[in-house]
């Protein structure tokens, strides 16, 4: 049956989250606007910001509570792939608000817009996990990257903010113009821009090896790589996430790329799984090198943010090698890595807003040598997010499991991907000799007489430490709860595909119940 | 004794028991850390609380006391199955399923009983940061403990990690002038080998629940139910031999121990080398050789791992011989030990896998026995080269008896516990392998040359160094260090048999399942070849 929105029960449980956010945040960003700025309006509005983004998360959890089976083919998907995404998303979120409220105290920037410009940017974030058709993604993409641009050059201060703002609005553009273009060529193809008609149509009309519509696919494969920073797309990353304000770097390297590939996932999996088969080998080549290149590079960064970029980079080819699998377990492990992976930065991110001092001083790893000795506490929490980032097991909790998870989907996988668990391993490794550096320098190296001083962390960065640290250590020693959530997450989109392919054989089509 | 026991059900709650207490230790000792107040000296140096020595004492020697009792509850005769299992992670089959066999059993015995003494070898060494390092110290022995009782490869994996990261704190934070490189190496070392070793797992896994339709970690399960293809298990041989090759380190894998060896502190080395080095050879006797008994009974596998052993019996005496610092030629001698080991345990006959089991526990005490004396004079003289001493026999004779006898312990002397071990392993290996066992037995008169020339130059040359005349002998804390160290290698030299007799049936099934399930392998394939 067809999504109904004149139907109001219908409509709030589609739409509802998304309309709260957005309606929210219209109303905030009055109130943000109203008074001058200053340090303690920027506090009230983060922190309503803050309470806006937990009721959409009610919101959602509402929504998942409901009846969804009739909610079918309507340009918003309404399945758990969604919801869990956006509770996903909406955490980190959270954090990033809660982050920025501290930052921007500490670095005296007192636009309460920002905090309101980050809830828009989220709205488009669950406009792209909810997206079933090309015009929304689009829609999705440019309201998201739009409140990005705008927030990595808050520090207006700052010529570092303002290039590497400047850098991503350039190869923002460029992205985008691809992904258009390939929407325009598949839309030319087949005539649709619903994701899931496109793949009935391909499949009507035998479209699979389409010159129109395999360049089309190739061109948002482009503009999706750019999005999610896999190499070899990923060059404004490691500027941008250097230039920008700490709290907005977390948000760009954790929920910016978890919705990106949530997009990409629907995608992929509803309009083309016929082509996915000829896409396959370049999805695990763009892991490959993606693994290869992002923790290599890694290990020669002396800068922190620039670290954890690379860091960030790796990540998303592993996060490649969970959707090359193409099965349902491949879709929960993704979720349930986006999960881990958003605790783990958001985590790491925050201890280098609590050791900062206005100015951001503390950027060499080197600044970070004997932390231990003067703020054992948040030493011992970056050896967590560390951990988890490495995928260690508990010492790094979550983090293991998430590894795990992809290592299972693709040895399980129908034509099992042995070759890319085993590089994922290796890669591992190598990174484990940058996690471990920054380990090292803040428990094994005396702290330099030169070193900048170490702030003095604000409750609000305090909580974000404390509650990430606590759940990637809760949930690796007992993840049951998040594997039954995954759950729920998978089916859906694998149900969908399957429906819209002719036969046995096709993407992730087979693997349907 | 034994009725007792079973009167308080000990078998249903020791198991837990023993991975819970070094946790509530470790917990304890972090909440004193929090609370006790920071004391520093005038020019602002932390001094550092004596409390926690104390309450690691105090659990290290009441896990002691509490594992002891397995000695006497435990039967031999009872097969390797769970005795505990409690839920985990039902969605993937894993569960705390813990049980043990008596191969376990003295490997559980000889952690509880080396960590008690670890603390006594730390109690002046270690003056900075004491908190963590003993609740580090706790967390690690929980981790070691997890990987003897580990019926759940899930469980096994993760305890197998959880080493791993104390171990790096306690080399990089109180270890030597090298503790960065050395820590790191370690870390690095033993993490490739256990990430393949986690896709094998893993793989095992997905292919045990293919064939029974019902995932689950449990040891017993896999190995029954997993099935793959001669080359599939060629591989996964491969990934598991990697990660305990490395750990024991098999020649050409064992350039991270000398780097470690030397750079940790006292009790850093002592647990390396007599514990967690012995985590490879019982990683070989529980998971790789039952796994794939196929691989491991292959004549060119096998036989160019028994030629690896001899080459690591051979080598490891060779560069021991040379080296100019005592820690560094006891770290090479592991090199040799754990070759014999590995060679009773391919040469795959009743006494030499009994004789390589003996060598697992001597090769604890005597290296342990060695670390703490050298960790001793360290203390007093600040360097452990063998060329800073000699003649000392007469400023320290306490300290040269221990060292001499604990050195002919080491080498192999009969009547005490190194000759047991060694010669077992040689005479049951002679029988299959006659020419390596030969090569192997000069490991042996190596052994002598090393220590002997060693100890000759460190306490009987002329006492040349006016520094060393004013040395002092251990004091009453050391002694008593020593004293169950001493006790253990005398006994275990006269009175083997009840340790041989727990383990003998666990050995003699290990053998039988290897040989077994290889037969029955190779008549597999020599059926389905036509």
């Amino acid at each position: 049956m067809a999504l109904d929105l004149s139907d109001p029960r219908q409509l709030a449980v589609a739409l509802g989250p998304d309309l709260i956010l957005l309606g929210g945040a219209m109303l905030l960003l009055i109130w943000a606007a109203w008074r001058p700025d200053g340090a303690a309006h920027q506090r009230r509005v983060g922190i309503a910001c803050l309470v806006l983004t937990a009721l959409t998360a009610a919101a959602v959890v509402w929504s998942i509570s409901r009846d969804q089976t009739t909610l079918e083919l309507g340009v918003v998907a309404v399945d758990g792939l969604r919801w869990l995404a956006a509770l996903v998303l909406l955490l980190g979120t959270g954090l990033t608000i809660a982050m920025a409220v501290d930052y921007n105290a500490r670095e005296g920037i007192g636009a309460a817009e920002s905090h309101v410009l980050i809830l828009l940017g989220t709205a488009g974030m669950l406009l792209l996990a909810a997206a079933r058709d090309m015009i929304l993604v689009f829609l999705g993409i440019e309201l998201l990257s739009i409140c990005v641009y705008a927030l990595s050059a808050m520090n207006r201060r700052s010529i570092r903010s303002a290039e590497g703002a400047l850098k991503y609005f350039l190869l923002g553009a460029f992205a985008t113009a691809f992904l258009l273009y390939g929407m325009a060529l598949v839309y030319g193809a087949t005539g649709e821009t619903n994701i899931a008609l496109i793949g009935a149509r391909i499949t009507e009309l035998g479209l699979a090896a389409n010159p129109l519509l395999l360049t089309g696919i190739a061109l948002l494969l482009i503009g999706f790589a750019f999005k999610i920073a896999a190499v070899p797309f990923h060059m404004w990353a490691p500027d941008v996430y250097e230039g920008a304000p700490t709290p907005v770097t977390a948000y760009m390297a954790a929920s910016v790329k978890a919705a990106a590939f949530v997009a990409f996932l629907r995608v992929w999996a509803e309009a083309f799984p016929e082509a996915f088969d000829v896409w396959q080998g370049v999805i695990v080549a763009l892991a490959v090198v993606t693994m290869f290149a992002g923790n290599l590079i890694a290990l020669a960064q002396r800068n922190i943010k620039r670290l954890l970029a690379y860091s960030s980079i790796a990540h998303a080819g592993y996060l490649l090698v969970a959707f090359a699998t193409a099965t349902v377990a491949g879709v929960e492990a993704l979720l349930f890595y986006l999960f881990a992976y958003t605790l783990a930065t958001m985590g790491a991110f925050a201890v280098l807003v609590a050791a900062g001092t206005p100015g951001e001083p503390n950027q060499r790893v080197e600044d970070y040598s004997g932390l231990w000795g003067e703020r054992p506490w948040l030493a011992a929490a970056m050896t967590v997010f560390m951990m988890a980032l490495l995928g260690f097991p508990v010492f790094g909790g979550i983090g293991f499991f998430a590894k795990w998870y992809v290592i299972r989907a693709a040895l399980e996988a129908p034509t099992p991907l042995i070759a890319l668990a085993i590089i994922l391993v290796v890669t591992s490794v190598i990174s484990a000799g940058y996690y471990l550096h920054v380990v090292m320098v803040m428990f094994m190296k005396p702290r330099p007489v030169d070193a900048p001083p170490i702030g003095p962390s604000r409750w609000l960065t305090r909580a974000v430490i404390v509650a990430t640290a606590v759940l990637i250590i809760a949930f690796g020693m007992y993840p049951q709860p998040l594997l039954d959530a995954a759950r729920i997450g998978a089916p859906a989109v694998v149900r969908v595909g399957a429906a819209s392919t002719a036969g046995p054989g096709a993407g992730f089509g087979p693997l349907a119940p | 004794m034994t009725d007792f026991l079973t009167s308080i059900r000990y078998n249903d709650w020791i198991l837990p028991a023993l991975l819970v207490l070094p946790v509530l230790g470790a917990i304890g000792i972090s909440v004193h850390g929090m609370l006790a107040p920071r004391r520093v000296t005038a020019d602002g140096v932390a001094i550092a609380s004596p409390t926690p020595k104390w309450m690691a004492l105090f659990f290290f020697v009441a896990l002691f006391v509490v594992s002891l009792g397995l000695w006497w509850t435990y039967e031999p005769a009872r097969p390797l199955e769970p005795w505990v299992r409690l839920p985990w992670i039902p969605a993937w089959g894993a569960s705390f399923t813990l049980g043990i066999d008596g191969i376990a059993l003295m490997m559980i015995l000889l952690t509880t009983f080396l960590m008690p003494l670890t603390v006594l070898g730390s109690w002046s060494g270690i003056r900075s940061r004491t908190h963590a390092y003993y609740a580090l110290l706790l967390i690690l022995t929980t981790g070691m403990l997890g990987v003897f009782v580990a019926l759940d490869l899930l469980l096994f994996y993760v305890m197998w990690e959880v080493m791993l990261v104390p171990m790096y704190f306690i080399i990089g934070m109180w270890g030597g002038e090298r503790r960065i490189y050395a820590s790191l190496k370690f870390f690095i070392y033993t993490m490739i080998g256990s990430l393949l070793m986690l896709v094998a797992i893993i793989f095992l896994w997905t292919s045990a629940a293919r064939v029974t339709g019902q995932a689950s970690f449990d040891y017993v399960h896999i190995v029954t139910s997993a099935r793959f293809g001669a080359a599939a298990a060629m591989w996964l041989f491969g990934a598991f031999f990697l990660a305990f090759a490395i750990k024991v380190p098999m020649f050409p894998f064992h350039t991270w121990l000398p780097d470690a060896h030397v750079e940790a502190p006292t009790a850093g080395s002592v647990i390396l080398a007599g514990i967690m080095l012995k985590m490879g050879t019982y990683g070989f006797i529980r998971f790789a050789m039952p796994f794939f008994p196929a691989v491991a009974m292959h004549p060119t596998i096998k036989g160019l791992i028994l030629l690896l052993a001899v080459v690591g019996i051979i080598y490891g005496a060779l560069v021991a011989m040379v080296q100019p610092d005592f820690k560094k030629l006891v770290a090479y001698s592991s090199v040799s030990h754990l070759g014999f080991v590995m060679l009773g345990l391919f040469a795959l006959t009743l006494q030499s896998v009994q004789g390589a089991l003996m060598v697992m526990i001597n090769h604890g005490i005597s290296t342990g026995a060695l670390f703490f004396l050298i960790g001793m004079m360290y203390e007093r003289k600040h360097s452990r080269m063998i060329e800073d001493y000699g003649g000392i026999a007469r400023v320290v004779p306490m300290f040269a008896a221990l060292l001499t006898l604990v050195a002919l312990s080491s080498i192999g002397l009969p009547g005490t516990n190194g000759f047991v071990g060694e010669f077992l392993v040689l005479i049951g290996a002679f029988r299959t392998e006659p020419i390596l066992t030969t090569i192997a037995t000069t490991g042996v008169i190596f052994a002598a040359a090393y220590l002997l020339w060693a100890l000759q130059r460190m306490l009987f040359n002329r006492l040349d160094k006016p520094a060393n005349e004013h040395l002092r002998d251990l004091n009453p804390r050391e002694l008593l260090l020593m004293a169950p160290l001493v006790a253990a290698i005398i006994w275990l030299g006269v009175h083997p048999g009840p340790v041989l007799r727990r383990m003998e049936p666990s050995a003699r099934n290990f053998i039988q399942i290897v040989e077994q399930r290889a037969g029955a392998a190779l008549v597999q394939r020599s059926g389905e070849a036509p």
